[in-house]
């Protein structure tokens, strides 16, 4: 059978199982526009904006574990891409992202919408590849979503010219490999055996260990295996953003996040623990801060895939290179029960003494706004969000009880990224209720989307946290430069519920709690309609705790009205418990999606 | 196909001769430098070449930086799809070689002290105008500095390096 360029990339997008496909046509890519046209097993998603699109398929791999894809035009198709791609490749997200370019022969000759997309790109992929030979294209397919998937997660792009895609080629359906072998690709999954065993020694010994678990706990699909370490050896749990997930958040060994805007309890555990356990995390400087002031008295296990990580910014102790999952099943074989002492106690009096506050008065403030959402769907919403403050509250106060149930920017922090993401997300996982927290200035840098969603009839939630300001800059401006609020102030917005009404979507303005609560229920009963929450929350609040950029704990600044608030009650709210029914989410969730990656 | 990539001379730390055998790929030479330059790695030399398979091209870099910058900088071009090895020099016996083209005036009362220096560093006169000679010299980055040194009080019109080679001694290979 003869096929075109474009139709043996859809056989090759079938062989890699992949149901969805976020894009934007263009010349160059018409083509594969044609051959969507008759494609009825793949579900080709009309974005309003390439960002978007890279940001669903981003938001897609986050909810999945599958490899998301996106496909854009030549030129600024193309390079519309590119500040999702950046974001994938910061976080660690599998993804495929398809450009169409100019003919070959054009290539170099500053041709109508030509843009370099490989050489753009090459410091934010994995890798990238530009096809000049329709023969070519199976062999790039498989090893682009092999190279997506495996190892390190990470974006990988494929440029196709538009005489690529209409080259006609003799297709028999075996030409797909089977199997991808690269000879300068392969990527270590077992960790070495000795050093595991050094590994558990060492926890033995440990008289205040903690657990730092990040993104890549996430990404190995290793939830049981991290929860199971921590149960066996009673050892604390702390996350970063992008390992909220990787333990119950309700489990009473999990301290919440760590780092600049984490828990206080977290941050102190890190900074005395004599034995710190790094697993899939690897020391951002939102986490370090100062990084050697950073858990200054600690020995260092670091478990993770990519051996560039190994001693990048801390040389541990024990390295271990390898999956998460796989080196904590063998780990587990030598780890030895251990009763919690009084470290763990130590922790807890922290605990008390430094909880997350915020004032319980009725005032609709974000952090409230969260734990309603957490409350009113029992926690298991999945929840976008986008960045700034709200994204911080987001990750203090939802209670993330599942992997891949968080869903948030954290390397390249880029606004605009919430809503499509959330997108991504609720084409994932259908069934599911989808919320994306947004901020005023966020939800301004996507808006757009909001069309994709209410066409497609997407019963997403949107709740804006509108602060009428830029707050997270706003902070760093009070805090940092004498309150020179400079280019911060958002009073100027457009009206958030016509400009939903607009996009066909349902529109409340809230501005009490009471309200909020009103709202979320009403939008918890559309099944095929999004919902966009305007919420006038309390203005002018901080995120606190905060560590100071490139400073350390003892700087660490608390709520201003720590000590009146801590005895507020409801400091510690129903629903705050862990449950057989975590575990069970848990696994589901895990042998779902999280295994896609397991394959190699 | 040789290239070289002239850095900043002024390298902090050790030096190091890495080479790195890369699969012969159109932009494989972007994805490397450009990984030095992004990261702040300190080139000091880049050659690139074929090698005994076509498919394989070799570069040989030499880079400044301690060893835990050397570290990085091992492990990020490992990471780097079509990367298939990175060796350090630095670590067993090799010869390295470089190969330099100097242009240097030749008065006619210096030519005798000029071809002297020529001489004792088994350099060699590749082109004799009325006013300068073409000089051709292999040899260690060293000695090729040394001769450029002596040379120098002559006025050296012009000079081309190719950056340094290496390859392991005995029967290893990278
Ligand atoms: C406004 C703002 C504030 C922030 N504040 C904080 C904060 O207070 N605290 C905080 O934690 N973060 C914060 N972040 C996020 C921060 O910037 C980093 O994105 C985050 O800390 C990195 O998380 P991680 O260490 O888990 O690494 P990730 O980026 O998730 O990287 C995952 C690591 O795991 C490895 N890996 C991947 N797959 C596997 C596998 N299968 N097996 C083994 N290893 C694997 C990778 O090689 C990588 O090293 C903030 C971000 C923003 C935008
Ligand atoms: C694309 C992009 N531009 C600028 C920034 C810098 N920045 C970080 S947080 C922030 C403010 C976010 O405001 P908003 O979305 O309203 O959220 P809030 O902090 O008020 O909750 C800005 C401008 C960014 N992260 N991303």
């Amino acid at each position: 059978m003869s096929l075109s360029g474009a139709q043996v990339m859809l056989e090759c997008l079938r062989r890699e199982g992949v149901a969805h496909v976020f894009g934007y046509p263009g010349g160059s890519v018409l083509p594969i526009y044609d051959a969507l046209y008759d494609c009825h097993d793949i579900m080709h998603v009309l974005v309003r904006h390439e960002q978007g699109a890279a940001h669903m398929a981003d938001g897609y791999a986050r909810a999945t574990g599958k490899v998301g894809v996106c496909l854009a035009t030549s030129g600024p198709g193309a390079t519309n891409l590119v500040t999702g791609i950046a974001n994938a490749y910061m976080d660690s997200i599998p993804m495929v992202a398809i450009t169409g370019q100019v003919r070959t022969t054009a290539i170099g000759k500053d041709a109508f919408q030509e843009a370099d997309i490989t050489g753009i790109t090459i410091p934010v992929t994995k890798h990238n590849f530009l096809v000049k030979d329709a023969a070519d294209l199976p062999r790039t397919f498989a090893e682009a979503f092999h190279v997506a998937r495996t190892g390190r997660p990470g974006p990988v792009l494929v440029d196709m010219p538009l005489d690529v895609s209409q080259q006609r080629i003799e297709w028999s359906g075996d030409q797909y490999p089977q199997k991808v072998d690269m000879p300068s690709y392969r990527p270590t999954t077992r960790g070495h055996e000795v050093q595991i065993k050094r590994a558990a020694a060492a926890i033995a010994q440990a008289a205040r260990p903690v657990l730092y678990v990040g993104g890549g706990a996430i990404s190995s699909g290793a939830q049981a295996e991290v929860t199971e370490l921590a149960e066996r050896t009673n050892i604390l749990v702390t996350t970063t953003l992008l390992g909220k997930g990787a333990i119950s958040e309700a489990h009473p060994l999990c301290m919440g996040m760590l780092g600049m805007h984490g828990t206080a309890y977290a941050n102190h555990a890190v900074h005395n623990c004599d034995l710190l356990i790094a697993i899939g995390a690897r020391f951002d400087d939102r986490v370090t801060g100062k990084v050697d002031r950073f858990a200054p008295g600690a020995r260092v296990i670091h478990i993770d895939i990519d051996p560039a990580e190994i001693g990048k910014v801390r040389q541990p102790e024990i390295p271990i290179v390898g999956d998460v999952k796989t080196v904590l099943q063998v780990l587990l074989k030598h780890v030895e029960p251990r009763p919690a002492g009084e470290w763990n106690e130590q922790i807890e009096e922290w605990r008390q003494r430094f909880p997350l506050v915020y004032p319980r008065d009725g005032g609709l403030y974000t952090e409230a706004i969260i734990e309603h959402i957490g409350e009113a769907t029992e926690w298991k919403a999945v929840m976008a969000t986008d960045v700034g403050q709200h994204q911080m509250w987001a990750a203090q106060y939802f209670r993330t009880r599942a992997p891949r149930q968080w869903i948030t920017s954290g390397g390249l922090g880029t606004m605009g990224y919430g809503l499509p993401a959330a997108i991504g997300a609720q084409f994932a996982r259908p069934d599911e209720r989808v919320v994306c927290l947004s901020g005023d200035g966020s939800f301004q840098m996507c808006t757009q989307e909001l069309m994709t969603a209410s066409i497609y009839g997407l019963p997403l939630i949107v709740c804006i946290s509108n602060n009428r300001s830029l707050g997270m800059v706003r902070q760093w401006q009070e805090m940092f430069y004498h309150e020179r609020y400079s280019h911060v102030d958002l009073e100027q917005s457009p009206d958030f519920v016509k400009l939903a009404e607009a996009y066909n979507c349902i529109g409340y303005r809230v501005t009490t709690l009471e309200e909020f609560r009103a709202a979320f229920s009403a939008a918890l009963e559309q099944t095929n309609r999004p919902v966009v929450i305007d919420c006038s929350v309390t203005g002018a609040e901080n995120v606190f705790p905060m560590i100071p950029s490139g400073q350390t704990v003892n700087e660490m600044r608390m709520h201003t009205r720590l000590e009146e608030l801590r005895s507020a009650p409801n400091a510690d709210p129903e629903g705050w418990s862990y449950d057989e029914e975590d575990q069970k989410l848990s696994q589901i969730v895990d042998a779902g999606h999280g295994g896609a990656r397991k394959e190699n | 196909m040789a290239l070289t990539l002239s850095g900043p001379s002024s390298v902090q730390g050790q030096q190091h001769i890495i080479t790195v055998l890369v699969e012969n790929h159109p932009g494989v030479l972007a994805r490397v430098s450009g990984l030095f330059a992004r990261r702040g790695y300190n080139i000091e030399s880049l050659t690139v070449s074929i090698t005994e398979n076509p498919d394989v091209s070799r570069m040989t870099i030499v880079v400044g930086g301690d060893e835990l910058v050397l570290e990085q900088i091992t492990k990020q071009l490992n990471k780097l799809i079509e990367v298939m090895r990175v060796v350090d020099y630095t670590e067993f016996a090799a010869v390295e070689r470089e190969l330099a083209l100097i242009k240097v005036n030749a008065e006619p009362r210096d030519r005798a002290e000029i071809m002297q220096i020529v001489e004792v560093f088994r350099a060699r006169i590749i082109d004799m105008g009325e006013r300068a000679f073409i000089i051709e010299v292999t040899g260690g980055t060293d000695k090729i500095d040394k001769i450029r040194d002596l040379l120098a009080p002559h006025g050296i019109r012009e000079m081309v390096r190719t950056g340094v080679i290496a390859m392991a001694r005995g029967s290893r290979t990278a």
